[in-house]
């Protein structure tokens, strides 16, 4: 990973400067799952290549953005960093400390500092715990507080984060999913970490809410100077609050910029595809813009594809792709923030959708039915009823 | 200056009046699940009444003593005139003895009474024994899997395949009949399918993200299976004991009945029926019937009512048992 | 006359708590080869009242009509209710994996539902006619695929085989209810380009139900905004969105981070929806409505056109003279903030695509 240079980067959630140290480095992070195999007596163990070598760093104050499709891997690889599983290799710094491979107890004191907020408001609460005993148990675990003195301090983060302190006694279920989710940010809040991994916070909300807790969690990084790394699949909100972004395909970040620079200079055409699938609230942009529709599926990562994970659905594959992996270097002489994991990357103002692959057809996904292009071959049966139909 | 942020915009956690959430008008929302389930409970007629049957089973059990003072009759005192007839048979439902007499001349209605004590003494604590073994035992199983989980299972596997009756018999026979010995017993065999149930449960609300937060805070594997999973185990728990606590005291009779439970002299209703057989041919049908029919009433009651608190507490039923 | 017209629809429920208005006057019509986009988040009745069209829920007291073809599917027969289901009108639902069945295969199910429908067609005809869909809506290696089983399917291919499912017969109506919700943004973008082309070949109307106004900005020709059972605006598309007049729709907008240039803070709607058991007095949307006046609190607004505009009616008190009304928007809001036309225009030079 090269270093990073100290340039301000255009920040749209932060107004203070970034302070430049890094909080959070992760080194070529690796992660796989066993999968049971379908014999009973073969010897040979799938894995689920979950995060394949992966590598950042993030500034305090700062907001990194983690963005990807299903399966590819940001979940996984939050998880790893709050050593919620044990990585298979690589190397974890948080705060100066190594914690790769902490145990329990030792990890304990440091995950004051390191907290997360899940995606699901109704399933990351307790039914059965009150919500000021939840919102309580950093302060329990940690040690920190007791009896009315942690009422106290539980009380107070209620407050912060827009709850009524009245409602300590309440169950979840006595909360709407906007309430709940304030909840999950309390409780990540509650003894002031310095980084808060929040895995897809908005994505179970009514889009009203959304922007609440949204604007919340800028207020609360302003305030505490928290560092967040922000993962979701909602482009449109990434950009929104992130310093920085990468974007994970298949367990690895195949591109990573400052926000702004991703979106206007997109140099993985997976980038570009993303951005061109997002859906825009604007008519007028949703008709003029280009439309590269991605060819399949994500793959499956037991079986990840060779060399560039990403060939049998680029546009622009070529057989160099299908056999060598791309290094996640600077290309096409951007700076040394931006980042592009590709042989071929694309070029300010180059058109992918008008690329065609090099490869073979046996090395990539071709798409049948409507998406192909060209004429639409309709169903015997369909004409004929439509016929009939018209007849009738 | 921490207020500044929730006064951005206006408390989100109370819209404004005029209706909706936590309008002072009626309050919809806001139940925890315990009290929604209670309600539920309540609303059910059947478990209600087999609720008061209870009720008035336990007050016959408290009030036995009382019972004996104002017929004067002890449950262990014999009353070889008035009691028997002239030939030495119990003498049937009279004034005197309202429910009739044993073979022995003693006040059935007042042994019955103080028979409840020991069946229910033996249903709740029995119950409580097996469902708190179980409960542990199934926790530490379901959480920690691996080894530890294999052992625990296959030994609850194990004591579930025993046959209940003869080793009760033997245990009994070792170490010498008595309502500690009877408690000890049931509760031994009991508990391996409160533990199963348990693991089951645990197994899949392990996999819950609150347990995953849990962990992200440090939180250690004791703190979260007691107070994180544990709570949400207890409703299945309270469940199944109301419907353990009719089968305790079906067993604690079965084996007083088979003469390895409470020993004579002491009233109980296992012992009554089994003795109720040799005076049964000439005629003395209350001495059977009387007894068999608390039995019987106890044990509905409490299965009627088991069934309305799995009722009320999880409706929909498959969420119970796995 | 249009496919499908609806008139005045009112969906209630009775439950312990008691009657949960999820529906409460609901009117549109859609015509053959057009897409109705109807937007609303949780609680908005969106998803209650197609389904109550097509006679899918239980339980529910139901007064309006609802004319397909001349035709009141409300008080149909469940008979022929069953015929124009499927054969009439096709529904696609969010998530695939529960609306299909998991247990048969997929080619199974689509020729079951062909057969259901026309008797004369064979069980070996009826696969054909599944794996020429299948091919359609472009399953790679339809003949093998067409065996197997949902869980066999990636997302967005089991989405694409419940629209081949929904369109097998060639319906005039299709109902998509968050069908893209639960998939990947590049899948999302596969599944609408399908359905936008099997429209435009077969003329189909579409139902498009969404919480997502970027999709619907892609895909829709007429909007229609629903807020705790009712409807609060109804326009065309460009005027949803460059030209609206409900507070409603303009704060769904604004809440949006993909909306308008980028910006330090997001405007949300405060507050959150409304109980529909103890819905509030007057207009339903006031406790959170920036412009609310007096009598927002106390009578109901009826849907009234925009500037003499009968396509575009909202359901709001404000003046309908567009100019008016964002005179007493500059009003409340103090300071001249861009009107969205603006800022979207902003948005086009500073953001966008490459």
């Amino acid at each position: 990973m090269s270093n990073q240079s100290e340039a301000p980067v255009a920040s749209l959630a932060t107004d203070h400067a970034a302070d430049g140290d890094v909080l959070l480095k992760v080194e070529n992070l690796v992660k796989y799952f066993p999968v049971a195999s379908t014999s009973l007596f073969s010897r040979r163990r799938d894995f689920v290549h979950a995060v394949e070598g992966v590598s950042l760093e993030v500034r305090r104050g700062q907001t990194l953005g983690l963005v990807g499709e299903t399966g590819c891997g940001k979940s996984t690889l939050a998880r790893c960093i709050m050593r919620l599983y044990d990585i298979t290799s690589g190397k974890i710094t948080f705060d100066g400390h190594d914690i790769t491979k902490l145990s329990r107890g030792r990890m304990r004191p440091l995950r004051r500092d390191m907290q997360m907020i899940f995606q699901d408001p109704y399933g990351s609460l307790n039914p059965r715990r009150r919500v000021g005993s939840i919102i309580g148990d950093p302060f329990a675990i940690q040690g920190i507080a007791d009896g009315a003195d942690r009422k106290k301090k539980v009380q107070e983060v209620m407050e912060l984060v827009g709850l009524n302190p009245e409602h300590y006694n309440r169950f979840p279920a006595e909360f709407s999913g906007g309430q709940r989710q304030r909840i999950g940010v309390a409780r990540a809040l509650a003894v002031r970490p310095k980084l808060i991994i929040c895995d897809e916070p908005v994505s179970a909300l009514d889009v009203s809410i959304q922007a609440q807790i949204i604007n919340l969690l800028a207020d609360l990084q302003q305030e505490f100077g928290l560092t967040y790394i922000f993962i979701a699949h909602d482009l449109s909100v990434v950009r929104h609050v992130s310093d920085r972004v990468a974007v994970m395909y298949l367990g690895q970040i195949s591109e990573s910029a400052p926000t702004r620079e991703l979106w206007h200079h997109p140099r993985h055409p997976y980038t570009d595809a993303l951005l061109s699938a997002v859906p825009v609230p604007n008519p007028e942009a949703a008709d003029q813009r280009e439309r590269i529709i991605l060819v399949g599926d994500v793959p499956s990562p037991v079986a990840p594809p060779s060399g560039c994970r990403f060939h049998p659905r680029c546009p622009k594959a070529a057989p160099t792709c299908v056999d060598t992996e791309p290094e996640l270097i600077a290309r096409l002489g951007d700076g040394p923030e931006h980042l592009t994991k590709c042989h071929f990357p694309v070029e300010d103002g180059e058109d992918i959708s008008l690329a065609k692959p090099t490869i073979g057809a046996e090395n990539r996904v071709v798409e049948t039915g409507i998406l192909a292009g060209g004429d639409v071959v309709l169903p015997e049966a369909l004409t004929a009823e439509a016929d009939t139909k018209e007849e009738a | 200056m921490s207020q500044s942020l929730a006064s951005v915009e206006p408390p989100p956690t109370e819209p404004p009046a005029g209706g909706g959430e936590g309008a002072p008008v009626r309050k919809i929302e806001g139940r925890s699940p315990w009290r929604l389930g209670l309600e539920r409970l309540v609303r059910d007629r059947a478990a209600m009444i087999s609720l008061g049957v209870i009720v008035i089973i336990v007050l016959v059990a408290i009030l036995a003593p009382v019972i004996a003072a104002i017929t004067g009759h002890g449950p262990n005192q014999t009353f070889q005139s008035i009691g028997l007839t002239a030939i030495g048979q119990p003498k049937g439902p009279n004034a005197t003895f309202l429910l009739g007499t044993d073979d022995q001349g003693r006040d059935i209605m007042v042994r019955i009474a103080y028979g409840a004590r020991i069946s229910l003494i033996v249903g709740v604590l029995a119950t409580a024994l097996t469902v708190a073994v179980g409960a542990i035992v199934g926790l530490i199983a379901g959480y920690f899997g691996g080894v530890t989980d294999s052992i625990l299972a296959r030994f609850m596997d194990w004591l579930l395949a025993i046959p209940f009756l003869l080793f009760a018999i033997s245990l009994v026979t070792i170490i010498g009949a008595g309502l500690t010995v009877v408690i000890i017993v049931i509760g031994f065999f009991g508990w391996a399918s409160v533990g199963r149930i348990v693991r089951g449960q645990v197994l899949s609300i392990k996999e819950r993200e609150f347990v995953e937060a849990a962990r992200a805070l440090g939180s250690g594997p004791w703190r979260i299976m007691f107070i994180d999973i544990l709570p949400n185990v207890i409703a299945p728990i309270i469940v199944y004991s109301t419907l353990l606590i009719p089968l305790s005291i079906v067993t604690e009779a079965s084996l007083s009945f088979l003469g390895v439970g409470i020993p004579a002299p002491t009233a109980d209703w296992g012992q009554m029926i089994s003795a109720s057989q040799s005076v049964y041919q000439y005629g003395a049908w209350w001495y059977l019937v009387f007894p068999s029919a608390a039995l019987l009433i106890t044990t509905l009651a409490f299965n009627i009512f088991g069934d309305g608190v799995r009722d009320a507490f999880d409706p929909r039923g498959d969420q119970l048992f796995v | 006359m249009a496919l499908l017209e609806v008139n005045d629809l009112r969906v209630s429920f009775r439950t312990p708590d008691g009657i949960v208005q999820a529906v409460r006057g609901l009117s549109f019509d859609v015509d053959t080869g057009k897409t109705l986009g109807i937007v609303g988040e949780s609680g908005s009745g969106k998803s209650v009242s197609t389904q109550t069209i097509m006679g899918l829920v239980r339980g529910a007291r139901v007064s309006g009509t609802a004319l397909f073809e001349g035709q009141d599917l409300l008080t149909m027969g469940s008979r022929d209710l069953q015929r124009v289901r499927g054969a009439e009108v096709g529904m696609i639902f969010q998530d695939p994996l529960s609306s299909l069945h998991p247990y048969y295969k997929v080619g199974w199910q689509i020729g079951e539902m062909i057969r259901q429908h026309d008797k004369s067609v064979s069980k070996s005809e009826a696969r054909k006619r599944a794996v020429d869909l299948l091919r359609l809506v472009g399953i790679p290696q339809p003949d093998r695929r067409v065996d197997d089983y949902p869980h066999q399917f990636s997302g967005g291919m089991r989405q694409r085989a419940m629209i081949a499912m929904a369109m097998a017969l060639n319906p005039k109506l299709l109902i998509a209810d968050e069908p893209t919700t639960a998939l990947d943004v590049t899948v999302q973008a596969q599944v609408l380009q399908v359905m936008k082309t099997l429209q435009e070949e077969f003329g189909t109307a579409i139902i498009m139900i969404t919480h997502d106004l970027g999709v619907i900005a892609d895909i829709a020709d007429e909007v229609i905004v629903m807020y705790a059972g009712a409807v609060m605006e109804r326009a065309g598309r460009r005027a949803i969105f460059y030209e609206n007049h409900h507070p409603y729709t303009e704060g769904l907008l604004q809440s949006l981070p993909g909306y308008g240039d980028d910006r330090e803070r997001l405007l949300p709607i405060p507050g959150s929806p409304p109980s529909l058991i103890n819905l509030p007095s007057g207009c339903p949307f006031h406790p959170r409505c920036p412009y609310v006046m007096d009598r927002c609190k106390t009578d109901v607004p009826e849907l009234a056109p925009v500037g003499g505009d009968v396509t575009h009616l909202s359901a709001c008190w404000l003046p309908h003279d567009m100019d008016a009304r964002n005179a007493r928007r500059k009003d409340v809001i103090g300071h001249a903030e861009p009107a969205p036309a603006e800022a979207l225009a902003g948005a086009e030079a500073a953001g966008g695509e490459a």
